[in-house]
């Protein structure tokens, strides 16, 4: 019979699909305002600058409550995990077969890089925001900057989802995102380091 | 970098704050960077994915109804401080002399599209039907996108390189781009350039466009308006 482990805390998976549907949201609502034909498709703009802008804030505001109200210790120990890169991540980046612990070396890229980006969509969406209103917060490259990070972040996901839902080797572990738990097997060939408590 | 496997390094931090401060201080940089890159990358991706704004425009409308057009009923009403007011039909505008430009247009937002071909007429082969009286020292250009409304003072409707254009790089004027006919103002940020023109009217003085109530110069030079000094 197969023995499963638990990966992910409910904080965590609350925290990664709210992250998901926040993102989505913009991304669509953002796409209509982006791409030329889909403008002509949809062809209510004030609208969709409204979704999209407010999309945003709900999105940061829920990654917040989300942080307040969960497990803030557990989150802690996350944010420790994700920071601290030893030899064998360092060997598994460069391509080497090492073991690795709860996340691989290529998983705490990600999610680094995709808390930097988020913290960069606020930034730049609320100039682009304020910029519409005041001279001051108005820069020629803004609209380059959050064009930009669309485009990899986009990339980042196409990467993502490839490997939690088609790869098979690696697929077993959108279950762990969905109900907290992965196969042990799984975990030891995965995640050889990883002592799940 | 040589680690044992049970040493650990705080290296996540770093991968964050370095991706933050990258791309804070792209505002400083991001727009010329995207030039050059964009100059190489442009032709390659329009046969690639056609569905991108390869090409760098992005449709801006203002009210819920993106105007349509149809040729055989769509007229120009040219009105106000003139002898003679006018209303032109599609095939009278198409009669008058067709000239062509090569020129840059500039989005306010920062974005910018090079080399565009436009096709059209000169706004004084319009003058010309109408005769505007000698008081008349502003336009207001009037776009089917209600509210949407502009001005420019004579002088700046004179311009050498403004245009009523009907066509962008070689077909009809697409309806996004404000089918079948917008203003082109090279020299200032695209919220001049009206689109889905519907009306022009000479008045004794301009007056605050969209835009401009809301905030924006009325005076929009490239570079030298709008908080922008190049």
């Amino acid at each position: 019979m197969t023995r499963y482990v638990r990966r992910f805390s409910k904080t965590e998976r609350i925290l990664h699909w709210a992250n998901a549907l926040g993102f989505l949201t913009l991304l669509g609502s953002g796409l209509v305002l982006y791409l030329p034909s889909l403008s002509v498709l949809v062809s209510r703009r004030p609208l969709m600058k409204d979704i999209h802008f407010w999309s945003g804030i709900g999105w940061v505001s829920l990654l917040a409550i989300i942080v307040v109200l969960g497990d803030r210790r557990g989150l802690l120990r996350l944010a420790r995990e994700l920071d601290a890169f030893d030899g064998d991540d360092l060997r598994w980046l460069r391509g080497g077969h090492a073991k690795q612990g709860r996340f691989n070396a290529g998983q705490k890229i990600n999610a680094t890089l995709t808390a930097a980006f988020t913290v960069l969509f606020l930034v730049s969406g609320m100039l682009l925001w304020l910029g519409e209103r005041d001279t001051r917060f108005r820069f020629a490259s803004t609209v380059v900057l959050h064009d930009g990070l669309m485009f990899a972040a986009l990339a980042l996901l196409v990467g993502h989802l490839y490997l939690a839902l088609i790869h098979p080797a690696t697929r077993h572990a959108l279950r762990g995102m969905t109900l907290g738990t992965v196969s042990e097997d799984w975990a030891a060939r995965h995640h050889a380091k990883w002592k799940p408590q | 970098m040589a680690m044992e496997p049970d040493q650990s390094r705080k290296i996540g931090r770093g991968v964050f704050l370095l991706t933050v401060a990258g791309g804070l201080s792209s505002l400083a940089w991001g727009k010329a960077a995207w030039s050059k890159v964009s100059g190489v990358i442009s032709p390659v991706a329009a046969d690639i994915a056609p569905i991108l704004p390869t090409q760098g425009w992005r449709i801006y409308t203002v009210s819920d109804h993106m105007p349509t057009f149809d040729p055989a009923t769509w007229q120009l009403r040219v009105g106000g401080l003139v002898e003679k007011p006018a209303t032109i039909t599609y095939a009278q505008l198409r009669a008058l002399p067709r000239v062509e430009q090569v020129s840059t247009f500039h989005c306010v937002t920062g974005w910018t599209v090079q080399n565009v071909h436009w096709g059209g007429v000169r706004i004084t082969d319009v003058f010309g039907l109408v005769r505007p009286l000698p008081e008349a020292g502003a336009v207001q250009f009037v776009s089917a996108e209600q509210p949407y409304v502009d001005y420019l003072t004579m002088q700046q409707a004179l311009l050498k390189d403004v245009m009523l254009a009907y066509e962008m790089n070689g077909k009809p004027l697409p309806r996004e781009h404000g089918a079948p006919m917008r203003l082109v103002i090279p020299e200032m940020y695209g919220y001049k350039n009206v689109k889905w023109m519907a009306g022009i009217n000479l008045v004794a003085h301009p007056q605050d466009g969209y835009w401009e109530q809301l905030g924006y110069d009325r005076d929009a030079w490239v570079g030298h308006s709008n908080g922008y000094s190049s």
